[in-house]
């Protein structure tokens, strides 16, 4: 029988050997297709529970970081103290769906440079961590102004320092808590997603940034500074005369003035009191698209403003107003007021829809952040500031890996231009539409708008678009605020609805600003 | 041969120090700290194993010296990762307790096999006990209110509080009746035989023995849904009715009747199929059937050569992890380092087995020894090829390793016996009792 057993052990033996061949296949040959393999979840875990850095405001308050966890696949939660405060900035930290907002921008940075060998041994020997923090313009204080100057109403506070172009402020409503997005038990997170996906007016919508509507009368601070960028009025000529409609060339649909009221004057008069049908008419026969086209975009409309929240959408100024099929005819009373009379524009097709667009309706678009640029550039010599959120970035040895660059992104129109605009914007807010805005020590110049959505439909967006001076120098914000329509509510008029919201926030800001200068004070 | 217990007592220090130097660094890799019960541990350990080498002594002094270190080894191995593992998984705390208890039930149980069979022989006279108690064994999961049903598969029984697999001992004894059958009747099965053109084989009635056990192993596969044993003790059947009578036929035969059995389980039994279709392709279910095997070969991999240091993986995430995968576990945190350490002991483990059974002279203690040290082998073989896919998943634990008191215990008595056969076939004939002494002529 012992040849049998001999037998039996080299059978059992070539069994084992084949076994030691395929372990040596699964764990050393083949083992990176399947570390790599998409099914492969391990790889998500072990990022999902890595340490990683913190996010936090102006003034220090820990936006996002994460915490040690004792149990469980996870070694860390990702835990947002101030909850939805500064969610659609910071984004989450899902599982699931992956990092968003600043959570996937800087993500390289948060997560550090790492390496799983060497980590678990820094991590037994209790030594540093690689993990950079990213620390905001944004401001816990004015955050938390904006957001109980807006309430619960659908819209957006925007405020940006003009000297920098740092955000101070960035919120808006409906908004959402990131924490059980974040959450490590998965099946709470999905929860959660499920929730704030089917929750109305889509909370997960950073509207300061992501969300486009019509600018209404904000928009002629873009158009008047076009007539002045192209010479063809000054604030205070040519004199439109005072009229409820204006009725554009190729139709006979009227546009009217807000109200239907009685209005017109010089464009200082124009800005001041919103004035629909004079606007519209210089528009349409005293600038002509190009110039209006070439300015919006000297803005920054039609192009996607290099802000450091991914996602930031362009804002949209339509370029076709049709084929040009002649001049227009000025009006004999306006073009009297010239001593040398201006160069015939071109009329086009579409010329109705330009007379529309100057009043920041048809199919112009603007996000709140584009619209605070156009404050801030009009205070700013003409210069549009580059909107950022992100003041430093520090990585675990207290070096600074990134800082804002706070050079202006474009120049809108002329340091002429921007005075004059600056001008009429002032006089909004002294004897305008927008008396509302003004608080006691700062100069303020601002503009309404009272969007209006569609022909039949009475509810319409309110805007205030500012900015805010100390009158002695130095600090300067650019403020805009957007409060949502509401059917419910009807007409809400810019300077009435929107108007104390930005109030509000400009005061908090003048309370706060000298404390927070000292904080931004770029380090040495 | 007082050399052979000093060699043993040696080798078990040796594996008593690597046991504890991997219980305190799964501790270290868990928490980053010494674990506060390590001295404790470490006597624990150290008196087990010193109770069962003092018994073995005692009542086998003559016995081979590397079976019980290597046992020491991969028993202490599996305490550490069920240990490390219990912390990681729900409603696992009492696990380490249990596994402990059932170690020292173990240990005992070693002992008393050790006394209860002074000699091999001894068990040559219970022979159709053993069949019937196999067969009975193997049967009582299928009985109503005792046999339970876990995991789709029957092979629980409760009595009382204790909850107990008695297929483990079952194939113990079916060994022991094989043994005994086949030792008093193998010149027969050799010699009788009739012929079919090429094909030589025994008479019908000889070939009683492999209808049983083919009955008997399909019927585990199908009531109790209970592949790896059914394998189990087929296999072992097949092959030890060749070991007794050299006809490859034996061999053929078996491995055709089984491949036959399986087929038409796969076609007639939905969880035999799955097992097949996961086994060829685990990633066209990764989240369903698929998902065991996926883990697990993920763990492997991830893994690699040395492994993630233990306490270090997240061995966790596969299901059952703590029984029929801990091998799995041990690849991921030891690496190909350590699972190729887990092949070896089992590779020495039954090197020992057959070498005992070939320096045996009896044929029962000789035929016993081998399909012990089969036994263990085929059923490592079985649950580590299932894991790391060179054959089909079957739900069966690793001798020692994996958390369990039925297949703890039911080892230890299995190694006690190999260890018994070996203390018998190392006395020398002038040591033997005299009544078992050839007369000299």
């Amino acid at each position: 029988m012992n040849r049998q057993i001999a037998r039996l052990g080299m059978g059992l033996l070539i069994g084992y050997l084949v076994l030691f061949v395929q372990l040596n296949r699964l764990q050393f040959f083949d083992a990176e297709e399947y570390t790599t393999h998409p099914e492969n979840s391990r790889p998500l875990i072990a990022e999902f529970g890595a340490p990683r850095g913190d996010i936090r405001s102006l003034e220090g308050d820990v936006i996002a970081t994460s915490v040690d966890i004792e149990n469980g696949p996870f070694a860390r939660q990702r835990t947002y103290p101030l909850g939805s405060l500064f969610a659609e900035v910071s984004g989450a930290f899902s599982f699931n769906s992956g990092p968003t907002g600043l959570e996937a921008e800087w993500d390289a940075e948060l997560r550090g440079d790492r390496n799983v060998l060497t980590d678990g041994l820094r991590e037994l020997l209790g030594g540093e961590s690689t993990t950079a923090d990213v620390e905001l313009t944004l401001s816990t204080s004015l955050q938390e102004a904006a957001r109980d100057a807006l309430g619960e109403r659908p819209g957006s506070v925007v405020v940006l320092d003009i000297n920098t172009g740092g955000a101070l402020a960035m919120w808006s409503w409906p908004t959402f808590d990131p924490n059980p997005l974040s959450d490590i038990d998965t099946s709470v997170a999905r929860e959660a997603r499920q929730q704030v996906l089917a929750a109305e007016g889509n909370p997960l919508l950073p509207r300061t940034f992501r969300e486009l509507y019509f600018p209404g009368s904000t928009f002629k601070v873009v158009t008047g500074s076009a007539a002045l960028e192209a010479d063809r009025a000054t604030l205070d000529d040519p004199i439109f005369q005072a009229v409820t409609s204006y009725i554009p060339p190729l139709t006979t649909n009227p546009l009217a003035n807000f109200a239907d009221g009685s209005c017109g004057g010089p464009l200082r008069d124009l800005i001041r009191r919103s004035c629909n049908a004079g606007m519209a008419q210089l528009a349409v026969e005293l600038i002509g698209p190009k110039p209006l086209v070439e300015t919006a975009e000297g803005f920054g409309f039609n192009a996607t403003p290099p802000f450091d929240v991914p996602g930031a959408v362009a804002s949209v100024m339509p370029t076709d107003f049709g084929a040009r099929i002649g001049s227009v005819d000025v009006e004999p009373a306006l073009l009297d007021q010239f001593d040398v009379p201006p160069k015939p524009i071109d009329l086009t097709d579409n010329a109705p829809a330009l007379a529309q667009a100057a009043i920041g309706q048809f199919d112009v678009k603007a996000t709140p952040l584009q619209m605070a640029l156009v404050a801030a550039a009009i205070a700013n010599d003409g210069d549009v500031p580059r909107p950022h959120v992100v003041r430093t970035v520090i990585d675990s040895t207290g070096s600074i890996v990134h800082r804002a660059d706070e050079d202006s992104w474009r120049q809108a129109v002329s340091p002429g231009t921007a005075a004059e605009m600056r001008e009429a914007m002032i006089g909004v807010v002294d004897s305008g539409t927008a008396q509302r805005v003004a608080v006691e020590g700062l100069l303020i110049g601002a503009k309404t708008g009272t969007a209006q959505l569609g022909k039949d439909i009475e509810s319409t967006h309110a805007w205030v678009i500012a900015f805010a001076e100390d009158p002695f120098g130095g600090d300067r914000v650019a403020v805009a605020v957007l409060v949502e329509a509401d059917p419910a509510i009807g007409e809400q008029t810019g300077g009435r609805v929107a108007g104390p919201v930005a109030q509000q926030v400009i005061s908090a800001w003048n309370d706060v600003r000298t404390d927070l200068g000292a904080i931004a004070t770029p380090r040495p | 041969m007082r050399s052979r217990r000093n060699t043993e007592l040696a080798l078990l220090a040796v594996s008593s120090a690597i046991t504890c130097g991997a219980y305190a660094l799964a501790s270290l890799g868990r928490n980053a700290s010494m674990p506060a019960n390590l001295l404790p541990f470490f006597a624990i350990i150290l008196g087990l194993l010193l109770g069962a080498h003092l018994a073995l002594r005692r009542f086998a002094p003559q016995a081979d010296p590397t079976i019980l270190p290597v046992v020491a080894l991969l028993n202490g191995l599996g305490y550490v990762f069920i240990t490390r593992l219990a912390s990681d998984i729900p409603d696992a705390e009492l696990l380490p307790g249990q596994q402990a208890t059932w170690t020292a039930v173990g240990v005992a149980a070693f002992t008393a096999t050790l006394i209860l069979v002074p000699r091999i022989k001894v068990l040559d006279k219970y022979r159709y006990l053993a069949g019937i108690a196999g067969i009975v064994l193997l049967l009582f999961p299928l009985l109503p209110v005792i046999g339970r049903e876990v995991n789709a598969a029957r092979i629980w029984v409760r009595f009382g509080p204790i909850n107990f697999q008695p297929g483990e001992f079952a194939k113990l004894a079916l060994a022991v009746f094989m043994a005994s059958i086949l030792a008093e009747r193998r010149e027969v099965l050799q010699h009788v035989r009739m012929t079919f053109g090429p094909l030589s084989l025994p008479q019908p009635k000889f070939l009683a023995p492999v209808a049983l056990a083919w009955g008997v192993s399909l019927l585990v596969m199908v009531a109790e849904k209970d592949l790896g044993s059914s394998l189990l003790i087929f296999m072992l059947v097949v092959i030890m009715l060749w070991l007794a009578t050299d006809q490859v036929t034996y061999l053929l035969l078996g491995f055709g009747l089984f491949l036959a059995g399986g087929w038409v389980a796969s076609r007639t039994f939905g969880h035999v199929q799955d097992r097949i279709d996961v086994w060829l392709d685990p990633f066209s279910d990764p989240d369903g059937v698929g998902f065991q095997p996926v883990e697990a070969t993920f763990a492997l991999a991830q893994g690699g050569l040395t492994g993630t240091g233990p306490g270090r993986g997240e061995p966790y995430r596969i299901p059952e992890v703590e029984t029929d995968f801990i091998f799995a576990a041990i690849g991921e945190e030891l690496g190909l380092v350590g699972s190729t350490g887990v092949l070896i002991a089992f590779v020495a483990l039954v090197s020992a087995g057959l070498r005992i059974a070939t320096r045996t002279r009896d044929d029962f203690g000789k035929l016993l020894a081998a399909s012990l040290a089969t036994l263990i082998g085929l059923q490592a073989f079985i649950i580590i090829g299932g894991i790391i896919r060179i054959m089909p998943l079957t739900g069966i634990t690793l001798p020692f390793v994996s958390y369990g008191g039925s297949s703890l215990v039911s080892n230890y008595v299995l190694v006690a016996l190999l260890l018994r056969i070996s203390h018998d076939g190392a006395m020398r004939p002038d040591m033997a009792p005299v009544d078992e002494m050839e007369p000299v002529a």
